[in-house]
């Protein structure tokens, strides 16, 4: 018999955030990683809702920091409000 | 482009230098990779077998509460082990390699686990001085290089702290009780403190694997570093519980501003890692017996999934 594929869990923690991964399991099916993640993740209220995803569903960048896929953002300071003066007696900026 | 093997260690030597994760994808070290699937799967075993010698308590428990905490503290157990084999795996290695190298001895857990559990109050000392020592190593390890092992170590540090609460007050309550409960908990104190500094591992200067771990950012501190940190923790917890330590040359040295300790009995530590402890083959035998019984359970679940997806 092969091996129950691995799942990953993301929690919710609280109404208003964004559900967070907090890492993974094996289960036979998405039913089963439900409550299995409920168990292994949400012993102590961790969580008011769970997603679970087949990890070979996932595709993922690769995490080598010199990969060219950031490279765009890199150079373009003037993105962030810091990249422009204003007199400081204009407020509310 | 290629990219060398040199350069590749380049980036991941700078990575650790700088206090960054090393994550699953990233290139490392085969060695790296070999020490971390070690010690990582040592521990997550331990966690598993480590339900073994409290858990024989669930069904003797004085009392409802006291058996409700028990359970808790037991099924944490085994989430800790998932967690840990999850991040063991992130390394290339498989749960089911993992399970196999464990039920065949190839791989290890804490030699800890491999001393009886007799008396009740031993689940209160399991909880002070083996959470305790156990707290003691694995808080460093939530800085630990590798994202994975140091993210499961920080889920486990957080709750490890029930556990050692649970245990202390457990025992408060039985040195509140009769003449006969304290010494219950003496003499329990008498069997596991040794054990407990044997967490810790083999001295500094026997322990090959340390130097390397600590350059790779893996451990973070030695073994004698951690034994020192938890006897000087220990002590005054002792005192306030009103047990003595079995250990005549233990005292406190002001001129270190640490205590002074004796020498753990590394014949019987290193005989009892050997398989030669006195519940070496009655824990691993219970584990064998319970994978074996439970592969209905594996199959059944398999069956219904497959009927789920048609």
């Amino acid at each position: 018999m092969s091996e129950w594929p691995l799942y990953e869990v993301f929690l919710r923690s609280k109404r208003g955030l964004n559900h967070v991964h907090v890492g993974s399991l094996h289960a036979p099916d998405d039913r089963f990683a439900l409550m299995h993640a409920r168990d292994v993740y949400t012993r102590r209220n961790e969580g008011v809702s769970i997603w679970v995803v087949r990890a070979c569903e996932i595709t993922a960048s690769s995490p080598d920091e010199k990969d060219p896929m950031f490279a765009p953002s890199g150079d373009k300071v003037y993105r962030h409000p810091t990249f422009y003066d204003i007199p400081e007696h204009v407020p509310h900026m | 482009m290629t990219v060398t093997e040199t350069e590749l260690a380049g980036h991941f030597e700078a990575t650790v230098a700088r206090g960054d994760r090393v994550e699953p994808r990233d290139w490392m070290p085969e060695a790296y990779r070999k020490t971390l699937i070690r010690q990582i799967a040592q521990h997550a075993h331990s966690e598993i077998i480590g339900m073994q010698p409290e858990g024989d308590w669930i069904s003797r428990a004085p009392s409802l509460r006291r058996k409700a905490i028990l359970l808790a503290k037991v099924q944490d157990e085994a989430g800790h082990g998932l967690y840990l084999y999850s991040a063991c795996e992130t390394l290339g290695t498989s749960r089911r390699e993992l399970t196999e190298k464990l039920l065949s001895g190839k791989q290890k857990y804490s030699s800890i686990f491999n001393y009886p559990t007799p008396s009740y109050a031993d689940v209160g000392t399991i909880g002070w001085l083996v959470d305790g020592a156990a707290i003691c190593n694995q808080v460093p390890l939530c800085r630990t290089s590798f994202g994975p092992y140091g993210r499961a170590m920080i889920r486990i540090c957080k709750e490890e702290s029930f556990h050692q609460r649970q245990g202390y007050e457990l025992l408060m309550t039985m040195m509140r009780g009769t003449d006969e409960q304290r010494a219950m908990v003496q003499e329990s104190v008498d069997r596991f403190w040794w054990p407990a500094l044997m967490m810790f591992g083999p001295p500094d200067d026997a322990s090959p694997n340390t130097e390397q771990s600590m350059a790779w950012g893996i451990k973070r501190n030695t073994n004698d570093e951690l034994r020192q940190k938890f006897v000087d923790m220990t002590v005054p917890q002792a005192r306030a519980l009103g047990v003595t330590l079995p250990d005549p040359e233990l005292r406190w040295n002001s001129e270190r501003q640490a205590h002074d300790f004796g020498e753990p009995d590394w014949h019987e530590f290193w005989a009892v890692v050997k398989g030669n402890g006195p519940c070496n083959a009655e824990r691993l035998d219970r584990r064998r017996s319970a994978h074996e019984d439970g592969a209905w359970v594996r199959d059944a679940a398999v069956a219904f999934a497959e009927e789920g997806a048609r």
